[in-house]
């Protein structure tokens, strides 16, 4: 429904509604911290970010156009054509290692250590390179949002 | 509580990516596009996450991905907005195809 209400605030709650359902799968799968991180960032900081941008952007109460029709077979037969795919590639089966049983919840411990360590399997690589494209994407929100009319 | 069968996540995720390309593919708003791409990355991450929990649950891969998939798609989510919001002051509209101009 996010994407075939005609109404956007109504899209932006929808959108809203699906990603804590997401969350609550994450919790399913026993993974609490991505499901918290999960509510944290979406919920907390892209819906808000979503829904301010359309008070911004948007005349309240007008309503988006159809879309041709053209465009909603194309997009729907591929959307189609691509779910039919993907199904019969799963419906092959997958050969993982299941070796162990499910190891039952994540613990925090063993996340933060394998997050910063400098080992075979460790993520302090890709740690300091997401924290400087934050950083990226913290200066140039700013620097374009802040460009005045004279110097564009 | 039962273990939800492994096909079954996939079928959500499958459903919440396919709907996400339906909706990049047939709005034209560039909010509500940000909104499809948004679905399509929470599709990868469920499945992200249904890898590493039913297929190799000794290593920690698909937690870190979906993590860091997390992080980009916060900063991406900030940025496009402040690209949108700019485009609107310039156009005074935010529909992809009456933005068709590059150089402004």
């Amino acid at each position: 429904m996010t994407v075939t209400t005609r109404r956007l605030f109504r899209s932006a709650i929808y959108l809203l509604f699906t990603l804590i359902n997401v969350a609550a799968l994450y919790f399913a799968m026993q993974y609490e911290f991505i499901a918290a991180v999960q509510i944290v960032v979406y919920v907390g900081g892209i819906i808000v970010l979503i829904l301010f941008s359309l008070f911004l952007t948007q005349q309240a109460g007008v309503d988006l156009p159809v879309p041709s029709l053209g465009r909603v077979v194309f997009a729907s037969s591929l959307a189609f054509f691509g779910f039919v795919l993907l199904f019969t590639i799963a419906r092959l089966g997958f050969s993982g290692s299941e070796t162990g049983e499910l190891s039952g919840s994540l613990e925090m411990n063993t996340l933060g250590k394998q997050m910063l360590s400098f080992d075979r399997f460790g993520y302090v690589l890709p740690f300091e390179v997401v924290s400087i494209l934050l950083l990226a994407a913290m200066i140039g929100a700013i620097a374009i949002a802040f460009r005045t009319k004279k110097d564009a | 509580m039962p273990e939800i069968p492994f096909e079954h996540i996939l079928f959500v995720s499958f459903v919440l990516f396919f709907t996400g390309v339906y909706g990049f593919f047939t709005r034209r708003n560039m909010i509500t596009m940000l909104m499809s791409v948004e679905l399509m990355l929470n599709a990868v991450n469920i499945n992200m996450l249904v890898f590493n929990k039913y297929l190799f649950p000794a290593q920690l891969e698909g937690v870190f991905f979906t993590l860091f998939i997390i992080t980009i798609a916060a900063a991406e989510a900030s940025v496009a907005i402040a690209i949108i919001i700019n485009i609107y002051r310039k156009f005074k509209t935010i529909d992809a195809n009456d933005v068709d101009s590059l150089k402004f």
